[in-house]
């Protein structure tokens, strides 16, 4: 069976056997570069295809079908026509910071991809510290939404990024807290480690309550800190018209809308690795010939078939739950998730000391 | 890979924004108009300055964020040993929230948690 490692290990070999050290390592760059690149944007279009047929699929209606069968191809002629569109600057606006603002989403989003396992034994670098980095890098995304919404000099843009900043700054904690459940069940913030130690089964079923407690936790905390709905207050249309990106057109529009689908593919994979065990297969028990054809399913099949059911997730709160007012929001994160979380962590060592969860 | 990764993905991040927003920028005309630069607020004249004061609420979230996410980081260290030290990782975590639970309390009750 043909996996990611293999692939790459035999372009490695066929690279260090034709050239020398330093030209390896620069087409090794290049060619990792390119895959990022095409990572991200295939994600882009598949995402918001999925978006969009999902929501259709849940108001009983057909979503997009022209171009192309079924329409899948919408996406693609959306990029079509975002390109051909004429990307303005306001006026008034800062013009350094109104052009920096997507280069900076989408640098965070990219970084954000190193340390995810897409496969077993294949990741694009296994930092030991790997999920601190993740919530560090991620709370930098905050940066590009206060700054496209001040230097828009746009009323809704300010309100929208102010919205915005005290959101996401406030259910980072919970985040946090939920992902350190599971750092203190595996005892390392390595990620491989991390998926490691779910080899015998995943932590949504060996942790019990605290874990399951952690998981729900965790996933109303990114569906907030990814602006997503019911927590999108950033970009509330009928509010806002649409929040910090209101002034942005053109290219520049669609690079904050795709490092935002990415990103919610980011949390998802995160979410999916730390409870959902990442690259690893279902197993049950003893069931031996079960657990025999789980193992030929790909790990990376694995990987992506997790990370879509909780990006499908997501989509399916949108169109579930109306949309907060910003003190609902935060009493929300600081009079319920804040204090569940940090009481839920300590059960949590309380059961990794007792070793409830083997 | 290793740390060297992140440069490449520094790159790949402003290349691909920086190649989509250069193709666009051949292929459109421009054309200026002074409406065009106007604020886009659903046709009304805009009144006053944008960057205007806003509430002080945010500062207040901003500030308690800072507290919590501070102990965060204290506790990822902790986080990682806290199986092996046993019970007394527990005594000593127990002791970290119960003063960082006054101090929310205290926040709680002088109306900082409170919108408007």
């Amino acid at each position: 069976m043909w996996s990611f490692s293999d692939i790459s290990n035999s372009i490695h070999e066929w690279l260090s056997g034709n050239f020398n050290p330093t030209w390896t390592l620069i087409i090794e760059m290049v060619l990792a570069g390119v895959a990022v690149i095409g990572l991200f944007a295939v994600l882009g279009l598949v995402l918001v295809i999925m978006e969009r047929k999902v929501s259709a699929w849940m108001q009983i209606r057909l979503g997009p079908n022209r171009v192309g069968p079924k329409g899948i191809f919408q996406s693609l002629a959306d990029t079509v026509k975002l390109i051909v569109k004429e990307g303005m600057t306001p006026a008034g606006a800062d013009k350094f910071l109104f052009n920096l603002a997507p280069f900076i989403a989408m640098i965070v989003t990219m970084l954000l991809l190193a340390p995810i396992a897409f496969a077993g034994n294949f990741q694009l670098w296994d930092i030991n510290i790997g999920v601190l980095y993740v919530s560090a890098i991620s709370s930098l995304s905050v940066i590009s939404v206060l700054m496209a919404g001040w230097a828009s000099n746009n009323k809704y843009s300010l309100l929208g990024a102010m919205r915005s900043g005290a959101q996401i700054v406030s259910y980072e904690l919970s985040a946090g807290l939920s992902v350190l459940a599971i750092v203190v069940l595996a005892g390392s913030l390595q990620v491989s480690d991390i998926v490691g130690s779910q080899a015998d089964g995943w932590w949504i079923f060996k942790g019990h309550l605290p874990v399951w407690i952690a998981f729900v936790t965790f996933i109303i905390a990114v569906t907030a800190e990814t602006n997503r709905a019911p927590f999108d207050m950033a970009e509330a249309e009928s509010e806002l018209t649409a929040g910090f990106h209101t002034e942005y057109s053109g290219m520049k529009f669609a690079l904050f809308f795709l490092a935002e689908y990415v990103n919610v593919f980011i949390v998802c994979a995160i979410g999916a690795t730390l409870f959902l065990g990442g690259p690893i297969p279902l197993h049950i028990g003893s069931w031996e010939g079960f657990n025999h054809a789980m193992d030929y399913i790909p790990s990376s099949v694995w990987f992506f078939g997790k990370t879509f059911f909780l990006i499908f997730l997501i989509m399916w709160f949108r169109w579930t739950f109306p949309r907060l007012r910003i003190d609902q929001l935060l009493n929300l994160e600081w009079k319920y998730l804040l204090p569940i979380s940090m009481i839920n962590l300590l059960l949590v060592t309380a059961m990794a000391i007792l070793k409830w969860h083997l | 890979m290793s740390a060297s990764s992140l440069i490449v993905l520094i790159i790949a991040a402003v290349a691909f924004s920086g190649i989509a927003i250069l193709i666009s920028r051949f292929i459109v005309k421009p054309t200026v108009t002074k409406q065009k630069g106007e604020p886009y607020e659903c046709g009304i004249p805009t009144k006053g300055k944008t960057w205007m004061q806003l509430n002080v609420g945010y500062y207040l979230f901003a500030l308690i964020f800072l507290i919590f996410d501070v102990e965060l980081v204290f506790l990822y260290p902790w986080a990682v040993v806290a199986k092996s030290l046993g019970w007394i990782a527990l005594i000593e975590i127990v002791i970290f929230f119960f003063i960082l639970f006054l101090g929310f309390l205290y926040a709680h009750k002088k109306g900082a948690l409170k919108w408007m």
